[in-house]
C-alpha cells in the first residue's frame, strides 16, 4: 500500500535538509542565486522580515502566483509562510503544492489562541520555538521541524542564541531527570507528557531544529551550528548585503564546515557590509516578532 | 572495516547509526583527506544540487569519482543515487535518472517493496525521491515498481536506492552493502 503525508515522510524531509541553509527569497532571480549558492531550500516570501518591519501594517501569506513562479524556477524544495492559526492560508499553500509550510510569527498572527492542527495536512510544517515547552507543543500539533524564533529582520543573533541555548539546556535537564519526575516536568514546561518522555528516552528532540532569526554572517551560522542547530535559516541578510551570491555561498560553506575556522575565515573575507542590524533594546515590545501569537 | 559517510549535508547521522548497528566503524567525510583509507563509502540523502556544489567547492568531486571508478564499494541513497547516476557527478552507475521523479513533497510516500530473495518486504520511504528510467549493462535493476520505475540498482561496486533505508529501523540494506560489497572487495583485494 502506498501512503503519502505520513509522519515519517514529513519528518524525513526535514532530516534531508540537515547541515544546509534555507534562504528567504523574494523573486525568481534571488531563488536562482540561492540555488546556485548551494541552498537546500528557499523560503518564498514577498517581503523579507526587515522589509516587513520597515513597511509596518499587516503581513500576510505571499501571492500564490509569486510562490508558484519560484517553484517553477528552481528544483530545490520551496517553502512558504502562513500566518499563525490561519488554516485557510495553509490549505492554499498545500493546494499549490509547496514543499514545506512555515507557520510563522514573521507574519501578523491570525489567531491569538490556537495554532493550526498540522497533523491533518499532507504537507509538513516548520514552527518557531523559544523553549522546550513551546517546541513540544508545536510537535504535538504536528510540526515536523522546528526552528528558533530569534528576532527576525534585526540582523542580531542574540535571541536565536538564547532560544537554542534554552531548548538544549532543557533537553539536558529532561534527559537526566528521573523517569518518575517527567510528569511534573511536563506540567512545568506545559508540554505533552508523551513527548517529554520521548525527549527523555531519545536524548534529543523528535524532529530537527534549525536556527533562525538574526543569522547575519558566516560566523553567525557557524556559531549556531556549534550550539547544536541542525541547519540554518537566513532571512533578510543575504539579499540586503552588498554581494548576495558571494555572501550566500559563504554562509553555506560555514554551515557545512562549522568548525573549520580557517576555511570560514577565508570565505568571510571582503564580503562587504552585512545589514546594519538593530540593537534589541531599541525595539518596543510591540515591535518584537518572537513574542507574537499564542503564549 | 572503515566506512565513510559523506558528511557535507543531509541525513548523515542516520547512516552512521545504521552502519554502527551493523558492526562497522564509520568516518564522517568532509575533506579530500578524509577519503584516504576507506573500505567503503555511503553517499547519503539530502539535496543533490547542494551536495554536488559542496563537493566541487571542496575539490572532492574528482577524487571521489576516481575512487568509485577504481572500485571503492559505494552505497548511495536518494540524492546519493542521483549523484552516482549523473555522468557529470560521480558516474558510478550506467542509468538514466529522473530527479524528483515522483513529484514534490506532497507526493512523497511510504510503500512496501519486494526484494528478490528476501523473505519479507522492505519498507521504502520515498522523499522527493528520484527513480531510474532505465539501466544499461553492467548495471542491473534490483527493485522495479509495477509501473516500471527502477528504485534500486547495482553496478559492480555500487549500490543505489531511491528510498531511505536509514530512516527505517531495518538494517538489511546496510548489512547487504557490508556483506556483498565491502567484505567481498576486502576479500579479493
Amino acid at each position: 500500500m502506498v501512503e503519502t503525508g505520513t509522519t515519517l515522510v514529513k519528518r524525513g524531509m526535514a532530516e534531508m535538509q540537515k547541515g544546509g541553509v534555507i534562504m528567504d527569497v523574494a523573486n525568481v532571480e534571488q531563488a536562482k542565486v540561492a540555488e546556485d549558492a548551494g541552498a537546500v531550500a528557499v523560503m518564498a516570501l514577498e517581503r523579507v522580515p526587515s522589509d516587513i518591519r520597515a513597511a509596518g501594517g499587516v503581513a500576510r501569506m505571499s501571492d500564490p502566483a509569486m510562490v508558484e513562479s519560484i517553484m517553477n524556477a528552481v528544483t530545490i524544495p520551496v517553502m512558504a509562510k502562513c500566518r499563525i492559526g490561519h488554516i485557510a492560508e495553509a490549505r492554499i499553500l498545500e493546494a499549490i503544492g509547496v514543499d514545506y509550510i512555515d507557520e510563522s510569527e514573521v507574519l501578523t498572527p491570525a489567531d491569538n489562541n490556537y495554532h493550526i492542527d498540522k497533523n491533518d495536512f499532507k504537507i509538513p510544517f516548520v514552527c518557531g520555538c523559544r523553549d522546550l515547552g513551546e517546541a513540544l507543543r508545536r510537535v504535538g500539533e504536528g510540526s515536523s521541524m522546528l526552528r528558533t524564533k530569534g528576532e527576525p529582520g534585526t540582523g542580531n543573533i542574540i535571541e536565536a542564541v538564547r532560544h537554542m541555548q534554552k531548548v538544549n539546556e532543557q533537553i539536558r535537564q529532561v534527559t537526566s531527570a528521573k523517569p518518575e519526575h517527567l510528569m511534573a516536568i511536563a506540567r512545568d514546561l506545559r508540554a505533552p507528557y508523551e513527548l517529554v518522555k520521548q525527549v527523555h528516552d531519545l536524548g534529543k528532540l523528535p524532529v530537527v531544529n534549525f536556527a533562525a532569526g538574526g543569522v547575519s554572517t558566516p560566523a553567525d551560522a557557524a556559531l549556531m551550528m556549534n550550539l547544536g542547530a541542525d541547519g540554518i535559516f537566513v532571512g533578510s541578510e543575504i539579499f540586503k548585503s552588498e554581494n548576495p551570491a558571494k555572501f550566500a555561498k559563504a554562509i553555506v560553506t560555514a554551515t557545512a564546515h562549522p568548525t573549520d575556522y580557517s576555511l570560514i575565515a577565508e570565505v568571510s573575507k571582503n564580503l562587504g557590509n552585512p545589514m546594519k542590524g538593530i540593537e534589541l533594546s531599541t525595539l518596543t515590545d510591540d515591535q518584537k516578532m518572537a513574542t507574537r501569537g499564542v503564549e | 572495516m572503515l566506512i565513510g559517510v559523506l558528511g557535507l549535508q543531509g541525513a548523515v547521522s542516520e547512516h552512521e547509526r545504521m552502519l554502527a548497528d551493523c558492526g562497522a566503524k564509520t568516518r564522517r567525510v568532509k575533506t579530500p583527506e578524509d577519503l584516504n583509507g576507506l573500505d567503503g563509502i555511503v553517499v547519503p540523502g539530502g539535496e543533490s544540487t547542494a551536495i554536488r556544489k559542496l563537493l566541487v567547492r571542496e575539490s572532492m568531486l574528482e577524487p571521489l569519482r576516481d575512487l568509485v571508478a577504481q572500485g571503492l564499494p559505494t552505497f548511495g541513497t536518494c540524492a546519493g543515487m542521483v549523484l552516482l547516476a549523473q555522468p557529470e557527478s560521480l558516474a558510478g552507475i550506467h542509468a538514466d535518472v529522473e530527479r524528483n521523479g515522483f513529484g514534490r513533497q506532497r507526493e512523497s510516500f511510504e510503500s512496501d517493496l519486494q526484494v528478490t530473495g528476501w523473505e519479507t518486504p522492505f519498507h521504502g520511504v520515498f522523499i522527493r525521491a528520484p527513480y531510474l528510467k532505465s539501466v544499461s549493462a553492467p548495471a542491473e535493476a534490483l527493485i522495479t515498481l509495477d509501473d516500471g520505475r527502477i528504485v534500486a540498482a547495482t553496478e559492480k561496486n555500487v549500490l543505489t536506492t531511491a528510498f531511505h533505508p536509514e530512516l527505517t529501523g531495518d538494517k538489511r540494506f546496510h548489512q547487504y552493502f557490508i556483506d556483498e560489497f565491502v567484505k567481498a572487495t576486502t576479500k579479493t583485494a
